[in-house]
């Protein structure tokens, strides 16, 4: 049995309109290279170019932040729901007055 | 991208409320086949960068609040087309900054605030590669 993946609007035009992506994995890291290796144009979208998650993606597993948890070694069990949400950030000028 | 003049105005006058700081918000409505924002309406949210005090030229919205709103916008059958915030005493158009944390797809709508007063309105959206940002005509509607 898979995890579900739910697809912010931004990202959905990357996987064929889905909100949402079934894969199976044991932690949020697989989960999230699974979804990548089939949606390649997905990944600098989410990954900086070292490999690590942009700062303004957040995953939760079941409406928690893996802050929270364990990460992106956050473990998974079959029927949880992991759901990307964005940051919003910006600003008019590179350096905070 | 499409947008109702009331909605338009509205925007205009959050980025005024905010000034000297930058106000943000998500605007809702649809997309076409085509690929075409129309912005039906808009939901102002809290600059978090109010508390870290970087909000004379910095926006954000926290996840929590983003993730709220798309639920919320979803059940009424519409969607987030994009994000708006305000450029104080700065021109209307993307800053690295603000490049380095855009997502794709989203229509970006900067409003520039001079002395209090909002100026021109200008969308954007970033390409594929997160190269650059592209301009997309604002095209004001009245309402039926």
């Amino acid at each position: 049995m898979a995890v579900t993946i739910h697809i912010p609007g931004a990202l959905r035009p990357y996987v064929g309109g889905s909100g949402a992506v079934d894969v199976e994995a044991p932690t949020v890291s697989q989960a999230l290279a699974e979804l990548t290796r089939t949606h390649e144009r997905l990944r600098p979208h989410l990954f900086q170019e070292d490999g690590r998650l942009r700062s303004f993606v957040n995953v939760y597993v079941n409406e928690r932040d893996i802050r929270d948890l364990a990460r992106e070694a956050t473990p998974l069990q079959p029927g949880d729901e992991v759901t990307i949400v964005p940051s919003i950030a910006g600003g008019a000028t590179a350096r905070p007055s | 991208m499409r947008i109702e003049r009331s909605v338009l105005e509205a925007i205009r006058a959050v980025a005024e409320r905010a000034y000297p700081h930058e106000g943000c918000g998500l605007l809702v409505g649809d997309a076409g086949p085509d690929g075409e924002a129309f912005v039906r309406r808009h939901l102002p949210v809290d600059n978090q960068s109010v508390e870290q005090g970087t909000s004379r030229n910095r926006y954000l919205i926290a996840p929590g609040d983003f993730l709220k709103a798309e639920r919320a916008v979803t059940g009424e059958g519409l969607q987030i087309v994009g994000i708006y915030h305000s450029h104080p005493e700065a021109p209307a158009k993307p800053s690295a900054y603000d490049r380095e944390h855009a997502w794709p797809w989203y229509r970006y709508l900067i409003v520039s605030v001079s002395r209090g007063t909002a100026g021109e309105a200008r969308a954007w959206e970033l390409v594929d590669d997160r190269s650059e940002f592209v301009e997309h005509t604002v095209a004001v509607e009245d309402s039926n």
